[in-house]
């Protein structure tokens, strides 16, 4: 392989080119982390009113008035506004922080110094994908303070709902506009950023570092990246066919024969299965682009503080390859009950089936890679202990799931909010918390502190595991999702207490994480001083100084002899080899 | 150390009330309730062991290879357990897929019986309605201008057909014990979904669409029927029940409807 091509700009001169419109990766991944730190806080906050609204429907909540006075008149939250506060916490976890942060932020920051190059391959592309993500990001937010407000059809926005305006409730005017609006943006970014991704892992390598000598970490951001490519184009084009629906008043999604609140509309010809089909094609890998990274950092991290080399690694690439390969034939298994063909049921059930096994595998080398090691219980390594148990929790529900006769019963229930929450939302976010605590260092010259680090860490695993688990048994009782409350139902009235269980479950682990924040902040200033390589580690971010210099390797070029994961070789003289030690 | 033993304590927890079955299914009212319970549970226990294991193998872990200051054992895998593990999970996850085929079969793949109960489902936000032919057997012709909520014709049931003059509407679904039934669903706005609990059946409702739809409920009771896919603001009360009545009950009620035309 020939020696990295430099990245074709120099130090930056002044503020605004230094901090703002950065052309430096690193800058460009921290951008891209705080804002997903302050996305995953609002939709968090958004998450705590949901649950406050379940539990007490009749609340009088002056703030609630003023922040909404149409959604929460006499400060009672109308059930139009829970729809609304549901579809954008949905929406802004999953594109602005589950997106955003373990691909865009973590991997901005570390896939050029793990390969050694300089930046990445687009410099400039690079800027303008976390520009555009936070035109994104603002025009999301700016839904709420539209009229008529957010939109109520949830993160999927399912046509006819998503596509006949004003007409099918509050929020599906300009809110809903606003909604397509900021997504078709955001996928532009994620193109931009994709292609980068791509580009950098090929052509950026340096001298020795063979695809196959690649941390996991690089293999899942590089999976991730292919994704990304492939899915938000399709999304892309479907919001736009979506926006052209409420305003051009074509008829993709919508058939003839509809009439919404007493008014007939004169649409014919479309199919409000195409967007199913269109949205899932990108929305089923998007799943996989917000927890292959996870997946990578877990791996990462698992291997290090284990002091062991990763268990099977050929086996955890062929598992990253074959989970992106089959996350592209499944989507069906969101639609099992949609009215689609159900001989095809069949077949995207068998395919969801065996996307399974190289989960499993992955799990499986995990516990492998823990036994017979030495542990280290630094923070960091506790979130990715975390990480496996959520992984395997939320994936083991995904095997009632994927079965279409199950479906029968589980679709739209609890029983989903549950699964989806375990494995994309809080095991990704653990991998984020792993990857903070462990980069820290690198990032800011400093440690997190450690004691903080941990009381937050048990409390948090605590918490969603109270949160999330009693959504089985929701579902198993037959508690669908998406209602704004439980009043009007028989069956719906006994399972409150375990409503009333969680909501006080999610106070508690949302005022948490403010442990956190309080971490992150102060020890940038005021954390341990770290030296260069704190964890013992092997991958090349760790031969640089912290925060490493502009050019990452001060104008030398890394040469790799090793493979990432040696540790413990025996017969070397401490107990790791770093990937450029001399061969 | 702590943690391996916090992620035994929540295995234990997690399984007890799975096993304690204290929010749980209500009874099914039919075979396929059945057949799906039974799949369920064979689902529940495979699952189950690979949790509970792999919960337990985890916490072992972190409680035995914590750092005592030995050496880490050097090994790079093992391919033989690779395959094995690789196609273990392939075979029982194929397995549970093959051997919940037949109620999916069941329920989509195989037709109403032909004297199967027609009932037509209107739904619209926040509302259901259902249509039974009437004494002719016919259902009438619709026509969406005629179509009136307020003024007891939901479905837009077109006075001009003679075929409607006797249809039934009625705002909840009441069928007969022990006799198949087949819905034709129908949306007039957005999705929405049908679904009983007891039956152990779901299916959405799609504008445009008429999706036929056939069980058999065995036992006499009344059931709430939620909808079960985001309609809107109203989404949350969009509630009916399905009574299911002893055959001569059914016919009474039906023949009373008829009556009152």
């Amino acid at each position: 392989m020939s020696s990295p091509v430099v990245a074709a700009h120099g130090a930056p001169k002044g503020f605004i080119r230094r901090y703002i419109f950065s052309l430096d990766h690193k800058v460009i991944g921290i951008q891209y982390y705080f804002l997903a730190v302050f996305s995953v806080f609002l939709g968090m906050a958004l998450s705590v009113l949901m649950r406050f609204h379940l539990v007490y429907p009749d609340a009088k909540v002056s703030l609630f008035e003023k922040l909404w006075p149409t959604g929460a008149p006499g400060g009672i939250m109308t059930p139009e506004l829970y729809l609304s506060l549901m579809t954008m916490h949905g929406t802004i976890m999953v594109f602005f922080v589950l997106t955003t942060a373990p691909q865009s932020g973590f991997g901005n920051y570390f896939l050029p110094i793990q390969i050694g190059a300089e930046d990445m391959a687009f410099p400039v592309l690079n800027m303008l994908s976390f520009w555009t993500t936070f035109l994104a990001l603002v025009v999301m937010v700016a839904a709420f303070f539209v009229p008529g407000g957010a939109p109520l059809s949830g993160w999927t926005a399912y046509p006819p709902l998503s596509a006949v305006g004003q007409l099918s409730g509050p929020g599906e005017g300009l809110g809903q506009t606003f909604w397509i609006i900021s997504i078709a943006i955001f996928c532009g970014a994620s193109l931009m950023g994709a292609i980068n991704f791509i580009a950098t892992t090929i052509d950026l390598r340096a001298r020795g570092l063979s695809l196959m000598r690649m941390p996991l970490t690089c293999w899942s951001w590089l999976v991730t990246a292919i994704l990304g490519l492939l899915g938000f184009a399709v999304l892309l084009a479907a919001g736009v066919l979506l926006l052209l629906d409420r305003l051009a008043g074509t008829s993709f999604f919508l058939p003839a024969g509809l009439l919404v609140n007493d008014q007939i509309l004169n649409h014919k010809g479309g199919s409000p299965l195409l967007w199913q089909h269109l949205f899932w094609f990108f929305g089923h890998p998007e799943v996989y682009i917000a927890i292959l990274p996870g997946m990578g950092v877990a791996s990462q991290l698992l291997s290090t503080f284990s002091r062991k080399p990763i268990f099977g690694y050929r086996a955890m690439v062929y598992a990253i390859l074959g989970i992106g390969f089959l996350g592209f034939f499944v989507w069906g298994h969101h639609m099992f009950m949609s009215g689609m063909n159900p001989y095809s049921a069949f077949a995207f059930s068998v395919l969801t089936m065996s996307i399974g096994v190289p989960s499993a595998i992955k799990t499986f080398n995990w516990i492998g890679t823990l036994w017979g090691g030495r542990i280290r219980f630094t923070t960091a390594m506790l979130f990715a202990l975390g990480f496996v148990s959520l992984f395997v929790t939320g994936g083991i529900s995904g095997i009632f799931l994927g079965q279409p006769a199950l479906d029968l019963y589980f679709h739209d229930t609890y029983f989903v909010v549950g699964h989806f929450h375990m494995i994309m939302g809080v095991a990704a976010i653990f991998g984020m918390f792993a990857g903070t605590f462990y980069w820290f260092p690198k990032v800011t010259g400093r440690f997190m502190n450690e004691t903080l680090g941990k009381i937050h860490f048990y409390l948090t695993f605590l918490g969603v595991y109270a949160i999330f688990t009693p959504m089985h048994y929701l579902g198993i009782s037959g508690n669908p999702r998406r209602y704004a409350d439980f009043t009007n139902f028989d069956f719906l009235g006994k399972l409150l207490p375990i409503h009333t269980f969680m909501t006080h479950a999610a106070f508690f682990t949302a005022a948490v994480q403010l442990i956190f924040v309080f971490n992150l902040f102060w020890s940038i200033k005021k954390g341990k001083p770290a030296p260069m390589n704190p964890w013992d580690a092997t991958t090349l971010e760790w031969t640089v100084p912290s925060p490493p210099p502009h050019d990452n390797f001060a104008g030398k070029h890394p040469v790799v002899n090793h493979g990432p994961y040696e540790y413990s070789v025996p017969g070397a003289a401490r107990d790791f080899i770093m990937q450029s030690d001399p061969a | 150390m702590l943690l391996g033993v916090v992620v035994w304590v929540l295995t234990l927890v997690i399984c007890y009330f799975f096993i304690g079955h204290y929010w749980w299914f209500p009874p099914p009212i039919s075979q396929h309730g059945q057949a799906y319970d039974a799949q369920f549970n064979i689902t529940l226990w495979v699952t189950g062991v690979i949790f509970f294991c792999a919960q337990i193998a985890l916490g072992y872990a972190i409680v035995k290879f914590r750092d005592r200051g030995g050496t880490a054992r050097y090994t790079h895998g093992n391919n033989v357990l690779e395959v094995v593990w690789t196609s273990a999970t392939a075979v029982l996850f194929i397995g549970l897929v093959l051997a919940g085929t037949r109620i999916w079969a069941a329920v989509h793949f195989e037709d109403a019986p032909p004297d199967a109960l027609k009932i037509e489902v209107m739904a619209k936000q926040f509302a259901w309605a259902f249509r039974y032919p009437g004494p002719d057997g016919k259902f009438g012709r619709l026509d969406l201008k005629q179509v009136d909520d307020q003024g007891g014709n939901p479905f837009g049931i077109d006075s001009k057909d003679p075929a409607g003059k006797d249809d039934v509407t009625s705002a909840s679904l009441k069928v007969p014990a022990g006799k198949p039934v087949e819905l034709i669903l129908r949306s007039r706005d957005v999705i929405h979904n049908f679904f009983v609990r007891e039956l152990r059946l779901k299916q959405d409702i799609v504008p445009g669409m008429e999706i036929p739809f056939h069980f058999q409920a065995d036992q006499v009771g009344t059931y709430e029927v939620p909808c079960s896919e985001l309609c809107g603001l109203g989404h949350h009360q969009m509630r009916t029940t399905m009574e299911v009545m002893t055959t001569a009950d059914f016919d009474k009620w039906l023949q009373e409807q008829a009556a009152q035309k």
